[in-house]
């Protein structure tokens, strides 16, 4: 392995140059630009055998990477924001499809106001669509998802598409120490892209086509099954990706200090890093918490967290999203597992680091001291809970 | 945790003097850490801009802007006002590229522009003062930052940069040795 000082954007690069996708399709967009001006130079000087297509949008980005995968071509596109939310029509047909494509999303704002900054609503409106969702908390971990997202989506168990998340600015501009992989390595453990969902004609079949309303339901099943065997595919790429290259990952979630905890920030992306930090702090004056997290939003690690957090008294979701009229919906997801999970604990909403705002060590103080008394309330940090 | 905050212009590579910098401490060993990032948003050439670097001997969770460095280094003497030690810690020094006097025992002022000329041919002063901060010695080493060159710039500015590190990192010696 080799040390190398990148951003993220290129540590993200330089994971795909090692899965050596056949086809990559793409339209840059800001913070995403220099993930795809980075694979356009390794196709460029041939570090990276692969058809690489300036396509005119990212709607064709997406349709042109679902092209490449029926027939068999192991396809990469990347994203952002608008962009993200332009492919949309797409992202159903490609899981629908069972299209194993990955993309990489660099969060972002949604206008307007107009905005490039960092936050996940670009994303978590998504949740629906039918793809596995991971975040990265840093560039490290971003190449190695990069490697390991081929393996989870190209499983005959999955057969799901796989949006890699990666924060905006504060992970894709941000240069840190990271080891890359070398190319035997990466070979032996990411194996050759094989499907039966292709068109061939020596093994002619019909794909993407209608099915009605005596079919249709099970397809989407059939889909929902994809999304959920992708958890144990998921632990079985892990602990190959341990074996090779010594490195571990934890599986649908990160518990840190949660064993003990009475009070656990729940959590995703980037500002993991300084939650942690801040636990540490708070742990030298003997206060009792913890982080959960979240490095998948699907498959939704439900079960995992309800068993995480069963014996805190309070929780906090911290996330950079907002479902207007509502609640923030990672808080809605993660309410619902500890309904359904049986795991009796009390939890709030803090609502952060939206177009980009900055999230302090001194917020996060706040809400573990906040949490020690506070009843479920949704709260905006830096303006309060909400007037009704 | 040591904090570095580069104030330039668009176009006088302070981004790359913070991305050198951390390349050179964190590549020089086994647990060093560093994050280095610029002010994000659009860039414009002339416009004020401000980047980080942060580095440590464990991961560094922190990735927001610095607000109190060990070190404020300008490029350029103009974006220099009372208001840059609000920005430093309290052993801190500033680093600024001038010819001006200042009278405040923190600052250090060089004639950066003046070595980049001689060495490069061109007043960019980003190595020339990461080899000010090598000279200083208390951050990083002129041999690593030496390294960095060789490692992250391309080959042909290689020989240029390294000379104006190194004249940086005696002039800023021979000035600390004339203070004692």
């Amino acid at each position: 392995m080799a040390k190398k000082f990148l951003s993220g954007n290129e540590a993200f690069a330089e994971g795909i140059r090692l899965a050596r996708p056949q086809v990559i399709s793409a339209y840059p967009i800001t913070p995403q630009t220099i993930v795809v001006e980075r694979l356009s130079e390794m196709v460029e000087d041939k570090s990276l055998e692969s058809e690489f297509i300036h396509v005119e949008s990212e709607h064709s980005a997406l349709s042109c990477a679902m092209g490449a995968s029926a027939v068999g071509a192991r396809a990469f596109t990347a994203t952002s924001s608008q962009g993200l939310l332009y492919m949309a029509e797409g992202l159903y047909y490609a899981s629908g499809g069972r299209f194993p494509i990955v993309m990489m999303n660099a969060n972002r704002s949604t206008a307007l106001p107009w905005n490039i900054y960092g936050d996940q609503r670009d994303s978590l409106s998504q949740l629906d669509s039918g793809w596995i969702q991971s975040y990265a908390e840093n560039a490290q971990e971003a190449l190695d998802m990069a490697l390991m997202s081929y393996y989870i989506a190209e499983h005959k168990d999955v057969s799901t598409p796989y949006m890699a998340n990666l924060d905006g600015f504060v992970l894709t501009h941000t240069y840190e120490v990271v080891d890359v992989p070398e190319r035997e390595q990466a070979d032996r453990f990411l194996p050759k892209f094989t499907t039966d969902n292709k068109l061939d004609l020596e093994n002619p079949r019909n794909l993407a086509f209608s099915a009605g309303p005596d079919h249709n339901y099970i397809f989407k099943y059939k889909e929902h099954e994809g999304l959920l065997n992708a958890a144990k595919v998921i632990d079985e790429a892990e602990e190959k990706f341990a074996d090779i290259f010594g490195r571990r990952y934890t599986g649908l979630i990160e518990t840190y200090k949660t064993e003990d905890a009475e009070r656990i920030i729940i959590t995703l992306g980037s500002i993991s890093g300084l939650v942690k930090e801040t636990v540490n702090k708070l742990r030298e004056k003997d206060e009792k918490v913890g982080v959960v997290r979240i490095r998948y939003m699907r498959p939704f690690p439900g079960k995992e967290i309800a068993e995480a957090v069963k014996n805190a008294s309070h929780i906090a979701v911290l996330e950079k999203d907002i479902s207007f009229g509502n609640e923030g919906t990672v808080y809605t997801n993660v309410n619902s597992a500890l309904h359904r999970f049986g795991a009796d604990v009390r939890s709030s909403d803090y609502i952060g680091g939206l177009g980009g705002k900055n999230i302090s060590s001194a917020d996060i103080e706040d809400i573990f001291e906040r949490i020690k008394n506070d009843d479920t309330e949704v709260r905006f940090l830096g303006i309060g809970g909400e007037e009704n | 945790m040591t904090e570095i905050l580069w104030h330039g212009r668009g176009g006088q590579g302070a981004f790359t003097a913070a991305k050198l910098l951390g390349a050179a401490y964190s590549l020089g060993g086994e647990e060093k850490y560093a994050l280095a990032f610029p002010s994000f948003g659009p860039e414009r050439r002339g416009a004020p801009i401000r980047a980080f670097t942060k580095l440590d001997t464990k991961p560094i969770g922190d990735r927001s802007e610095i607000e109190k460095a060990d070190k404020c280094i300008y490029l350029d003497d103009t974006l220099f006002t009372e208001k840059a030690f609000s920005e430093l810690k309290e052993d801190g020094v500033i680093i600024i590229n001038s010819r001006r006097e200042y009278s405040d025992k923190r600052v250090i002022a060089i004639d950066a522009d003046g070595i980049a000329k001689e060495t490069l041919g061109r007043p960019i002063t980003n190595t020339v003062m990461l080899g000010l901060l090598g000279g200083l010695g208390d951050t990083v080493s002129v041999d690593e930052v030496v390294k960095a060159i060789e490692e992250q710039m391309p080959q042909k500015l290689h020989s240029k940069n390294i000379e104006a590190v190194k004249k940086a990192a005696e002039k800023i010696k021979a000035l600390k040795e004339g203070a004692e």
